[in-house]
């Protein structure tokens, strides 16, 4: 048989990232070399982006089970039961490497692209999230990385009317060349009605809706498969423009068709774009698929197949319909002056054959290429775990002057520092559900109209997971659980972002393996498996590599609203109440880092055992009134979190009176980042203490809420509230003044 | 009280609108689409907020011209209440139902917080439910709600008593607003602009009550 198209080149396979042993096996699939279009399919499919070809192995041990799992990984989001017939469908993704190449418009197609991949489920997007990873803010670049960034989130969330609720932001030099950019879109969805992308019913039509497609992000699916190398900027092409206006009326549009039942299958056209939505749609149905590109939807005249089939054009979506339902899904986006073509048919073929301008441009078996996709298995080099920090270490980690003025400097740390210059830029009060908004443990969002919310977090420490990897992505599973325990939510589910970098270089798989390994221990132990999530590898310039971020964007339920805690304490006079047990543990944290300004020891083991029973205490404590405020313990320990109660309570103080456990310097009580602990507040400490030790949980009245306005860590060393105000809201506007 | 909401494509905050009216006036809204060109019966139409049309060329400009806004005007030359709120207002002063022009936040960016305001005048079926220059907190989300006007016009506004809000926070008018307007009327006083959100203020779960007199006082007025 002979290609459809000029054949091409060995050369250009491995210019388009595939390696030979790769191309080699394109050939034998084939039974002949590929034409241009056909190695652009194959390129794609095969990227490390859409065939998660070396994480693959390891994703696989992550626990997906659950009594409320409805859909785990593999759909373009994950769904979980969340009771009176209504379903919480959720998904983190990364849009990495393009933020670092074009920030605004880079973030903004991230957060278009998530929303997309949640009300392709047949669900109504309630809120956003998102984690940020940018470089030292001393880089030249991080001032407008973070400016464009913010912009580009802001920008299509606010338009499309969809609540930015909650994030996490981070610095750290390790993200000097590569930034990350993850994204996450909460919706919810009637149980019985999820729509998923498994073609049926050989000769439905295959119809495209939504925007037309151009010449933005071809190849950007391969693009963020590779390390830069300098090159950042010559790499603009490759990144897509996002139109929010045209998301928010697909996005209403989708919704109105998904009240019938004229769709049998959709996909988003996300990564790989018609490549990725057509090949999926088909090889999960078992069928093949004709197209005829020349009825695609083109904003530009003269685009090739190849372009066609590749471009990352925003705001489209494939979908198979009933043939009866053409007429009435083509007059709901017809109405909304947004395309509707059919541009193929299934078949029973299993093949993808792809026709343009009479001929025929492609001619793949859909199988073959979906089940020989390459796997690897890389070679991993695991880096020894620094020691704990010795005693005497931690007893030289002593602040040179009062813990009060350690804890204004980590307050005022870019780490710590209010992030409320970014949030602002972001409506979080869009849809009038938002119970929670940024600042708090999680966000909270109403659902349904029967007393019922959702919380929802992302959470992860990178530099716990720098130095022990295993350690770190178990912290990261454990802390997003505890903040939706810290407002009284049940934990249901949880999304995964994978941030790494090159795979191809051991010491990287080893961080992979051994975070994976982490996350997989705290899933089993917490019962709170994982439903989708996303592989970001290759996050590395000139051969450095981000840290490890394995980021978890978890989702808890509220069956009962009202009765859920903020960080905000009721009342002078109220006990402030330490949960879980205190050791001191100053490795890896951010006291050290900042204050002794060193980088060293273990970061704090998490003992699940005690995180799981010191949570379920917890969060019953909450739900039965007996905590007037509560608060999870993570970066800066005790005095940190001490000092964001007062500062989300008016006019408030509070004043820590409790010794230090025996051996464990004060300012390692104060500052230590041990797990699984909480701070809450409670008008009856005697009733929360004797539950707690019913319970075996272990638990002290370590200060009290006070009404004199001030910080107080031990007898004489104080910190006014205002003055910590001052600090903790200073640094980010400051920093980004002009920007 | 029967309630109209129009809804422009890219409009996003009709949802907000109706549990703010639903609540004051026990009463299902209306919705009507930007291309109709008749209106049901109704006491009050309200435009929400949102990016009608993407906000593309100047946010309320195109749906300014839409064909639902003549009937719109109709009703409001006929004395109907209407209520625009922040892509609302962009769309009421793009379609000259109210004068000047909303334009970017002084600082450049979009800006979503809690805003304390106070009360301009009582003198109005919106605000008749307030106390002369109460002060009141409501959240704003908006990109261009900075308010311009020709100082005759300024002066006209103030010296007829329809500034209907003001900004009253620490810093004034952070998004740039002349006289620190954030919300007007017309001369006829049963049309009003303004740019921070009462509808997201009627639910003590939700950023607090201090927009239910303005639901609660037109409920009152046009029943």
């Amino acid at each position: 048989m002979t290609a459809p198209e000029p054949a091409v080149a060995p050369e250009l396979a491995a210019e388009l990232g595939l390696s030979p042993e790769e191309y080699a096996r394109v050939l034998d699939i084939l039974g002949r070399a590929p034409s241009p279009t056909e190695l652009g399919v194959f390129s794609a499919m095969w990227s490390e982006h859409c065939s998660y070809k070396s994480s693959k192995k390891w994703l696989r041990l992550l626990p997906s089970d659950g009594p409320a799992v409805i859909e785990g990984p593999g759909e373009n989001a994950g769904v979980v039961d969340i009771g009176d017939g209504l379903a919480a469908v959720f998904k983190i993704e990364s849009h990495n490497h393009p933020s670092f190449i074009e920030p605004r418009e880079g973030a903004a197609t991230g957060v278009g692209g998530i929303l997309r991949d949640v009300f392709t489920m047949g669900a109504r997007p309630i809120a956003s999230l998102n984690a940020l990873r940018f470089g030292d803010p001393a880089h030249p670049r991080t001032r407008r990385l973070l400016s464009g960034v913010a912009e580009g989130i802001g920008g299509y969330g606010n338009c499309v009317g969809v609540p930015t609720v909650g994030g996490e932001t981070g610095f750290d030099r390790g993200y000097n060349g590569n930034i990350l950019v993850n994204a996450m879109t909460v919706g919810v969805a009637p149980a019985d009605r999820i729509f998923r992308s498994a073609a049926a019913g050989a000769g439905n039509p295959v119809v495209y809706v939504g925007a037309k497609t151009g010449r933005d992000g071809i190849h950007g699916a391969t693009m963020a498969s590779a390390g830069f190398s300098g090159d950042a900027e010559a790499k603009r092409p490759t990144v897509q423009v996002g139109d929010p206006f045209a998301g928010k009326l697909l996005l209403e549009a989708c919704l109105e068709l998904m009240e019938g039942d004229a769709i049998v299958a959709i996909q988003d056209m996300g990564a790989a774009g018609l490549t990725s939505s057509s090949v999926e749609m088909a090889g999960k149905g078992g069928l093949g698929m004709e197209l005829d590109l020349d009825a695609v939807p083109a904003r530009e005249s003269g685009m090739t197949a190849y372009e066609l089939m590749l471009s990352e054009s925003q705001e489209r979506m494939l979908m198979v319909l009933r043939p009866e339902a053409r007429e009435r899904a083509r007059a709901i986006f017809r109405r909304r002056d947004l395309d509707f073509a059919e541009i193929g048919r299934l078949t029973e073929t299993g093949r993808l054959v792809a026709r343009k301008d009479g001929a025929v441009r492609a001619d793949i078996p859909i199988d073959p290429m979906v089940a020989r996709s390459p796997e690897y298995d890389r070679p991993r080099a695991p880096a020894t775990p620094p020691a704990p920090l010795s005693p005497a270490e931690a007893a030289a980690a002593a602040p040179p002057g009062p813990l009060s003025d350690a804890l204004l400097h980590l307050m005022g740390s870019p780490d710590l520092a209010s992030r409320r210059w970014i949030w602002e830029q972001y409506d979080s009060l869009v849809r009038n559900d938002t119970l929670a908004g940024p600042g708090g443990d999680a966000a909270v969002v109403r659902v349904g109209g029967a007393g019922k919310a959702l919380a929802m977090t992302v959470d992860c420490t990178p530099r716990y997971c720098a130095a022990d990897p295993e350690a770190g992505g178990a912290q990261a599973v454990a802390e997003a659980w505890r903040n939706l325990t810290a407002v009284g939510a049940e934990p249901l589910a949880f999304t995964n972002n994978l941030n790494f970098g090159n795979p191809e270089r051991p010491r990287i798989v080893a961080q992979l393996a051994g975070c994976v390994a982490g996350m997989r221990r705290a899933a089993l132990a917490l019962a709170f498996p994982v439903v989708s999530g996303n592989v970001s590898l290759y996050n590395e310039t000139d051969g450095e590599a981000i840290p490890p971020t394995p980021v978890v964007g978890g989702v808890g339920l509220l069956r009962d609203s009202p009765r859920r805690a903020t960080i905000a304490p009721g009342a002078a006079g109220e006990a402030l109440v330490l949960v879980g047990a205190s050791r001191g543990w100053l490795g890896q944290s951010l006291y050290l880092r900042e204050i002794a300004g060193r980088e060293a020891g273990a970061p704090p083991p998490v003992d699940l055992a005690a995180e799981r029973a010191n949570g379920d205490f917890v969060r019953a404590a909450i739900r039965d009134g007996a905590v007037s405020a509560c608060h999870d313990l993570s970066d800066g320990g005790l005095a940190v979190a001490l000092a964001e109660m007062a500062l989300a309570a008016d006019g408030l103080g509070a004043a820590l009176s409790a010794a230090a456990p025996a051996g464990v310097p004060r300012h390692a009580f104060l500052f230590g980042e041990d797990q699984g602990r909480y701070l809450a507040a409670t008008a009856d400490p005697g009733a929360l203490l004797a539950r707690a030790a019913a319970a075996g949980v272990p638990a002290a009245a370590v200060g009290a809420v006070t009404g004199d306005g001030l910080l107080t860590l031990a007898p004489g060393d104080t910190a006014p509230v205002d003055v910590l105000r001052s600090r903790h809201e200073a640094w980010l506007p400051g920093y980004m003044r002009g920007a | 009280m029967r309630s109209i909401i129009v809804v422009f494509p890219g409009s996003n905050r009709e949802r907000d609108m109706a549990m703010a009216l639903r609540r004051a006036s026990g009463r299902e809204p209306v919705l009507v689409a930007h291309d109709e060109t008749a209106l049901p019966p109704a006491d009050l139409v309200a435009l929400p907020g949102g990016f009608a049309h993407g906000d593309y060329l100047r946010a309320g400009a195109m749906a300014a011209r839409s064909p639902v806004m003549r009937a719109v005007a109709e009703r409001a030359r006929a004395g109907a209440a209407v209520l625009g709120v922040c892509n609302g207002f962009q769309v009421l002063a793009e379609a000259g139902l109210l004068p000047g022009a909303l334009m970017r936040n002084a600082g450049l960016k979009f800006v979503c917080r809690d805003t304390a305001l106070a009360v301009g005048t009582t003198d109005s079926p919106f605000t008749a439910g307030y106390a002369p220059g109460q002060r009141i907190t409501v959240p704003c989300a908006h990109n261009d709600g900075n308010y311009q006007a020709d100082e005759a016009t300024l002066d006209r506004l103030e010296g007829e008593g329809l500034v209907a809000f003001r900004y009253a926070g620490p810093g004034g008018a952070t998004n740039g607003s002349a006289r620190a307007i954030a919300g007007i009327l017309n001369p006829g006083r049963n049309v009003l602009g303004l740019m921070p959100h009462p509808e997201n203020a009627t639910d003590e779960a939700v950023g607090g009550v201090d927009g239910r007199p303005l639901f609660d006082a037109l409920a009152a007025a046009l029943s």
